[in-house]
């Protein structure tokens, strides 16, 4: 069982990566006026068919054959329905996954974000080779990290040089007290 | 606020400095599990905590990635460090408190902490 929202965007996005995505765009979207959150991971990878996309949420259904996904997602999907809220897969092989969990931002049940900057940090550390867009709306305002344009800046310096770690780890820290005192 | 500005300001000052880092030219490779056992179990503060370690140390010829189920679930989290000759430490039940230890004793000095190894916990 994860903690927070982030650990288990973590999870879900180490499908995507393990799905032979090489772009994965996570967004978190808060809407307090609406009293929702939503959370949404796309990527380009392999897509599952409709039998795995029906076995993956459920825990007993999820074997070893179907490496690439786990426990993980019956968590998540648990974690949003406790909330009142709701939880979709979209796919179709050679077409990408499109996770979404709804979460009822106010309830009781809803597991706090948590830390979902280290989340980001550490998928891109991890994964020099893979782009990301990462998006954190809160009503109109929002920061994006997209590390396509990050990329074209570095040029032949890598996405995981310490330096560039910093600067990213930085990036978001900075603009997530900016986006969040934005919003008060 | 931090700008895109500033990344190229950091990357002009890099590309000033010789000797950009290859892939290749690792001295070791720590590898940390993250699947759904690890990241439930805690790798995602014990992957930042090796990342910061690098940082800090400015380690340009270590680097750290991440795995999948390392198929030792009950030992997550679990770091794997490899060496240029390719040998493997596997750490066990690693947590970020003890990622600075990994770090100064093995990383850098090149002498595995052993009572963090899988060898003195697997009972």
């Amino acid at each position: 069982m994860m903690q927070e929202l982030s650990m288990n965007i973590l999870d879900v996005a180490e499908n995507s990566v393990r799905a032979g995505a090489n772009l994965i765009e996570i967004t978190v979207d808060e809407q307090p006026n609406a009293d929702l959150l939503t959370i949404t991971i796309v990527d380009n990878g392999c897509g599952m068919t409709a039998e795995q996309i029906r076995n993956v949420t459920d825990p007993f259904f999820t074997t070893r054959s179907t490496r690439k996904v786990g426990l993980g997602v019956p968590f998540f999907k648990m974690a949003a329905e406790l909330t009142g809220g709701s939880f979709t897969i979209d796919s179709a092989p050679g077409r990408g996954t499109v996770v979404q969990a709804v979460f009822v931002r106010s309830s009781i049940d809803r597991m706090p974000l948590g830390s979902i900057n280290e989340t980001i940090e550490t998928l891109i550390h991890a994964n020099p080779t893979l782009d990301f867009v990462y998006t954190r709306r809160i009503c109109e305002n929002q920061l994006t990290l997209d590390t396509r344009e990050f990329r074209r800046i570095l040029a032949e310096v890598e996405l995981n040089d310490p330096q560039v770690s910093k600067f990213i780890r930085e990036f978001l820290a900075e603009n997530t007290a900016e986006l969040l005192d934005g919003s008060n | 606020m931090k700008s895109l500005a500033e990344l190229q300001a950091l990357r002009d000052e890099m590309k000033s400095k010789i000797g950009v880092r290859k892939d290749s030219e690792h001295r070791m490779r720590i590898v940390v599990g993250m699947a759904t056992c690890g990241i439930a179990a805690g790798a995602r503060p014990v992957l930042a905590a090796c990342i910061k370690e690098v940082e800090t140390r400015n380690l340009t010829d270590v680097v750290v990635s991440q795995t999948g189920c390392i198929g030792i679930c009950q030992f997550e989290p679990v770091i794997e460090i490899y060496d240029a000759d390719g040998n493997k430490t596997t750490y066990v039940h690693v947590t970020p408190e003890k990622v600075p230890k990994i770090f100064a004793q093995h990383v850098v000095n090149g002498s595995p902490v052993v009572e963090y190894t899988i060898g003195a916990n697997a009972n």
